[in-house]
């Protein structure tokens, strides 16, 4: 199975590899020095916890429109990718505020919002996990719910006053920083693409392992 | 459009109805959303007094409480008679009965809220006839959106396990923006000179919430509810 | 009925113009911004980049890994079961 995407992980790793080569050439900011390197991971797996969101509402619609049973899988790995995904951006975030604000944490409206937007798609997992049958259609509904949330996330930061950085810095790079960004960003993308098909493989073969019960049942 | 109405109604005068013979579910909601309260004026105090600052936080943590156990017993009665199943049978538009239901459940709160906002009033000393209208639209809009997730979410998790702990687990996270905007607008009106530009402003958040939570519920129900 | 509802989405952008209308008036929070910070806060830049870089590959390399051993379970169920009900046809 893995053999199909190896020249897609060869390039993922070798680009991982690279990473921090990449990453290091980029310009020093002005007020915030050497950890706001940390831009160069966290804005990447942002936008992909987006994309993410995206997959997982998109493909809980098809489920439950369609009763597609293969988007219901894909829904499931695009949900378990939020949650990783979601974690990374939670946590490198933090990690960057405490040298740049000087706290961890603060209540404002883009924080808090990605972190229910987080919390939202570990309710996703949960009800698939303990919600018993029929929870796919309601993890499904909370996924919409989930999707719909995005956009508020992105544009919190704009509307209010956070400590936030706007969503116009990735825009109006320093010319530097363009090229550690967006190969971070292809990088990512990459990475993403290869997790989110492997795990919908892990899914259907679950499927096909429950399916085989049922015929050796017979 | 004028049948879905009329089913709508029907079912949220049935809801009532059923509701009005027993009062169970109106006179324990209401009085937990009391205790609720009371609670944090025990637990909240500085100096011997509750805490004014907290009293519009307060008020919608007892909204989201009580809204969160009205919701689950309403639908608890439902899967009781198996009255659900026979809704759903009938040759009606489904959305028509989320409607219907949502409707019952916002007659319930607005009774809750009737007790609760002079209950703060009077423990929290907050200035709850200051700007009436605008606590009545914060209200109205905030529990619209609470209450529009919810019943979509009560009605789905009737058939599954854990639906118990489930209902909050799934509701809180998406509503709390709600509630967080509930708190601010009131917790504007609430200061010594209300702040009427800050109130308008998360009034008018609360209702962009309510058209996309209602609208999203409304889309959603039928395929959620179908086998 | 989609008409309804086609309508409530429109409805949508109306408060949203609205709330465009209308920025929050009162401040956040007030920040004074400092021209130079006290030495006692000066925290050390590159154990946070490297920590959350590390977090990074941790949290990545974890979920392939947990990917990797579901897989080779289920290949390995799959496989039993696909003998199991070859045999079956056989007999």
């Amino acid at each position: 199975m893995t053999r199909i995407f190896v020249p897609l992980v060869i390039i993922a790793m070798v680009m991982f590899a690279f990473a921090p080569l990449v990453v290091a050439s980029a310009p020093l900011e002005q007020t915030m020095g050497l950890v706001q390197k940390i831009f160069y991971f966290h804005v990447p797996s942002a936008m992909l916890l987006f994309v993410s969101a995206f997959v997982c509402g998109i493909a809980s619609a098809i489920f439950l429109f369609r009763r597609s049973a293969a988007a219901d899988r894909v829904a499931l790995a695009a949900g378990e990718l939020v949650v990783l995904f979601g974690l990374i951006v939670l946590v490198t975030g933090p990690i960057w505020a405490r040298k740049a604000w000087g706290v961890w944490w603060e209540w404002d409206a883009r924080l808090t919002s990605s972190l229910l937007l987080w919390m939202i798609f570990v309710a996703y997992l949960m009800v698939r996990r303990f919600g018993g049958p029929g929870s796919e259609k309601l993890a499904g509904a909370m996924a919409l719910f989930g999707m719909a949330n995005v956009p508020f996330v992105y544009v919190s930061v704009n509307y209010w006053r956070t400590l936030h950085p706007k969503t116009s810095v990735v825009m109006t790079l320093a010319p530097g920083m363009r090229g550690p960004f967006w190969f971070s960003v292809a990088a990512f993308t990459i990475l993403y693409l290869l997790l989110l098909t492997l795990r919908k493989r892990l899914e259907d073969r679950q499927a096909m392992v429950e399916q085989l019960y049922l015929a050796v049942e017979e | 459009m004028k049948q879905f109405l009329r089913v709508a109604w029907v079912v949220m005068r049935k809801d009532l109805t059923v509701e009005m013979r027993s009062r169970e579910i109106v006179y324990t909601t209401v009085f937990f959303a009391a205790s609720c309260v009371l609670v944090f004026a025990f637990a909240l105090v500085r100096e011997g007094r509750p805490l004014e600052d907290a009293s519009a936080g307060i008020l919608w943590i007892a909204i989201a409480f009580a809204g969160t156990l009205a919701l689950g017993r309403t639908f608890e009665r439902e899967r009781h008679t198996e009255t659900l199943r026979a809704l759903m049978l009938a040759p009606s538009d489904r959305p028509a009965i989320y409607l219907g239901k949502l409707l019952g459940v916002l007659v319930l709160m607005a009774i809750v809220e009737a007790v609760l906002v002079p209950m703060i009033g009077l423990l929290f000393h907050a200035p709850v006839f200051a700007r009436p209208l605008w606590l009545a639209a914060l209200l109205a809009a905030g529990t619209l959106g609470f209450a529009s997730v919810g019943t979509l979410f009560a009605a789905m998790l009737v058939r599954a396990r854990s639906r118990d702990v489930l209902l909050p687990v799934l509701l809180y996270p998406i509503t709390i923006p709600v509630i967080i905007a509930g708190v601010r607008g009131t917790a504007a009106i609430f200061q010594a000179t209300p702040d009427e530009p800050m109130a308008r402003f998360w009034t008018a958040l609360l209702v962009f919430f309510d058209v996309v939570f209602v609208t999203l519920s409304l889309w959603t129900f039928e395929p959620l509810m179908t086998e | 009925m989609k008409k309804t509802v086609l309508l409530l989405v429109l409805l949508v952008f109306l408060p949203g113009a609205l709330l465009w209308a209308q920025q929050p008036a009162a401040p956040q929070g007030d920040f004074v911004p400092l021209s130079s910070i006290p030495q006692t806060e000066q925290l050390p830049a590159a154990p946070m980049v490297i920590g959350a870089y590390a977090f990074v590959w941790v949290a990545l390399l974890g979920y392939v890994w947990s990917l990797w051993r579901r897989m080779t379970r289920l290949e390995r169920e799959l496989a039993d079961l696909q003998r199991r009900v070859q045999k079956h046809e056989g007999s």
